[in-house]
């Protein structure tokens, strides 16, 4: 009876993984396909999609807006986010339950209403798109991330340190500087990366908000409205191996200050 | 270095509820004090108050001779050493101990230097390049006291820096405490609710309670000549027969003792202050009090002593705690003449009014 239902787990577990990951397995399997269709039959390994890919200026220009619209984006908002915790965590202000409501509020905006307002906003302030303007959009939607992680990060064990570098001289600034930002710093390094690996992956925003330079999700939807073709799949897994990369640096800090 | 502490009618009110009531204490420069009571008495308020982490509702605090008022705790000549120690968990020991240094503006090979001569004063020489999570909390409570005493500050506060030791490392550290604090000679406050503790290390103890100070003075004074109950049995246990003064003599359930008082007063005995005698002897002369044959009940041996419970013939409701000397061999349901010393009359506080 225990085996069976133990058998049973394994199988659960099996088709669960499969469900998630079939189609990354999919897309980058066909990514190596040596002919013009992404589809079964596989006809053998062929890194001649990357090849075109890497040698596409136009890929490569989006790749390099995503990287610095994403790098730009996440900082200001962890920055952002950081001082709004430290606000709200070391003060006592009037209304603050309304105050850490309204900063959590983006998250439960679907990215296109949040888009569509910006768009309207920017038209009306007569500012032209741009990789800026699609960078605001997604400060707007990391800000709330990085100020939910880090304002639960503040412990009365980082209020205890920061009472005492007062009590030893620091001024309010020391303080953050000495102590408190380097006693967050797993928290801000996870939430730094969490912000890229968002702004990295989004499309609604992003597309809504550039015009001439855009972001590579954005010249990615371009390539597939052309019809499917292997080059898709590889830039695809381009984009998954990188977001793989920041998750797992993610988790490696993470972990390992967890541990320390 | 070090700075007399002066309070004046120091009250704090944190909404309808009084912590401090109206204190004023004068603590001399270099002095050890130990501020002693029950959780809740407002003596870490008091603490606060003094590190300027607190502002008081009412009166004035001087360290120094200078008026702290509006003074933030980063330019008091006050440091704390923390009871949950606030370590910096992100820098090495030396790093910890030089904080302050460097918030003054120490060079770094200066700061280090001193650091080091600090953690070298507590015991912990050449562990300078550790972390503070690779320590023992013995440990982290030295590097705490040698960060407070790098900047050397005029006035040590203490909040209950030993609570969290065991038996035998908090008494060791008392030791070492009051050892540092005669080398380095800073005005120390301590705050414990151990009236051990307060005994080991203290120069004064302040027995604090409801907000108050209900007595002070070197332990000798405050454990023999209590100004108060709450004091006396605060100090360490107690025998308290109530009784009425008559003038010349005080009437107890245990009869008339040759005791001069007047009105309600409780008399105060210490387990140790009373001695068992065969029942036949003639009563000695004063100052022994004679309080009568009483029954012995129980006895414990705690190595240093019996520790034995005794009810009066004439009162057997009443419970007497005596400690017998090691030697001896207490019989329960024997009867013994009890003899006490030292014997202090404090007022007896008026029976609450019950609505």
């Amino acid at each position: 009876m225990t085996r069976a239902w133990r058998w049973l787990g394994w199988v659960y577990l099996a088709l669960a993984f499969g469900f998630i990951l079939l189609p990354v397995g999919v897309l980058v399997t066909f990514s190596f396909q040596d002919g013009r269709l992404p589809v079964p039959p596989f006809r053998g390994p062929s890194l001649r999609w990357y090849a075109e890919v890497l040698a596409d200026r136009r890929l490569m220009a989006g790749l390099g807006n995503s990287l610095m619209v994403a790098g730009v984006s996440a900082t200001v908002a962890l920055g952002l986010g950081f001082l709004a915790a430290v606000g709200l965590a070391r003060h006592q202000l009037p209304g603050a339950a309304v105050l850490r409501l309204v900063l959590i509020a983006p998250l439960t905006v679907s990215y296109l209403i949040i888009a569509l307002g910006l768009l309207s906003l920017y038209n009306r302030a007569g500012v032209g798109l741009s990789l800026w303007t699609a960078g605001v959009g997604h400060v707007v939607i990391n800000l709330p991330l990085c100020f939910a992680i880090l304002y639960a990060a503040m412990g009365p064990h980082l209020r205890a340190a920061e009472r005492a570098a007062r009590d030893l001289g620091a001024g309010e600034a020391a303080v953050l500087w000495h102590v408190t930002a380097p006693m967050l710093a797993p928290a801000l390094l996870a939430a730094w990366f969490l912000a890229f690996t968002f702004s990295w992956d989004e499309f609604i925003i992003a597309f809504l908000l550039t015009r001439f330079d855009v972001t590579l999700p954005v010249e990615i939807w371009a390539l597939l409205r052309s019809g499917i073709s292997p080059r898709a799949n590889a830039i695809g897994s381009l984009v998954f191996l990188v977001s793989v990369v920041v998750v797992v640096a993610v988790q490696l800090i993470a972990l390992r200050k967890a541990r320390a | 270095m070090s700075a007399a502490v002066t309070l004046r009618g120091v009250s704090m009110r944190y909404g309808g509820f009084l912590a401090l009531d109206n204190v004023s204490l004068a603590l001399e420069a270099g002095e050890f004090a130990v501020l002693l009571g029950p959780s809740g008495c407002g003596k870490s308020t008091l603490l606060a108050i003094l590190g300027g982490f607190a502002e008081p509702s009412a009166g004035t605090v001087e360290i120094g001779g200078r008026d702290m008022a509006g003074v933030p705790p980063r330019h008091r000549p006050t440091t704390t050493m923390f009871q949950d120690y606030a370590l910096f968990p992100h820098m090495t020991l030396v790093d910890n101990v030089a904080f302050g240094l460097r918030m003054r503006g120490m060079g770094r090979r200066a700061r280090r230097a001193r650091a080091e001569e600090l953690l070298a004063l507590v015991g912990l020489e050449g562990a300078g390049r550790r972390h503070p999570d690779a320590l023992s909390g013995g440990q982290r409570q030295r590097v705490a006291l040698a960060r407070a005493l790098a900047v050397e500050p005029q006035v040590l506060l203490l909040d209950e820096p030993l609570g969290a030791l065991d038996l035998k490392l908090r008494r060791q550290m008392q030791d070492e405490l009051k050892a540092i604090q005669r080398r380095v000679g800073t005005t120390f406050v301590h705050v414990t609710h151990d009236q051990e503790e307060a005994m080991a290390i203290a120069d004064r103890i302040v027995v604090m309670n409801a907000g108050r100070i209900e007595d002070e003075g070197p332990a000798r004074e405050v454990y023999l000549r209590p100004r108060s109950l709450f004091a006396a049995a605060f100090m360490g246990e107690l025998n308290q027969i109530p009784g009425r003064g008559t003038g010349a003599a005080l009437d107890t359930p245990l009869g008339r003792l040759p005791l001069a008082a007047a009105g309600p007063v409780v008399l105060c005995l210490r387990p140790e202050a009373i001695r068992a005698g065969p029942v036949e002897d003639a009563p000695e002369a004063p100052p022994a009090i004679d309080l009568g044959p009483a029954r012995l009940l129980e006895a414990t041996f705690f190595g240093t002593h019996h520790r034995a419970h005794f009810a009066p013939l004439a009162a057997p409701d009443l419970r007497l705690v005596v400690h017998l000397p090691q030697g001896t061999a207490p019989e329960p349901g024997a009867t013994a003449r009890l003899w006490a010393r030292a014997p202090v009359l404090l007022p007896r506080p008026a029976p609450e009014a019950t609505p």
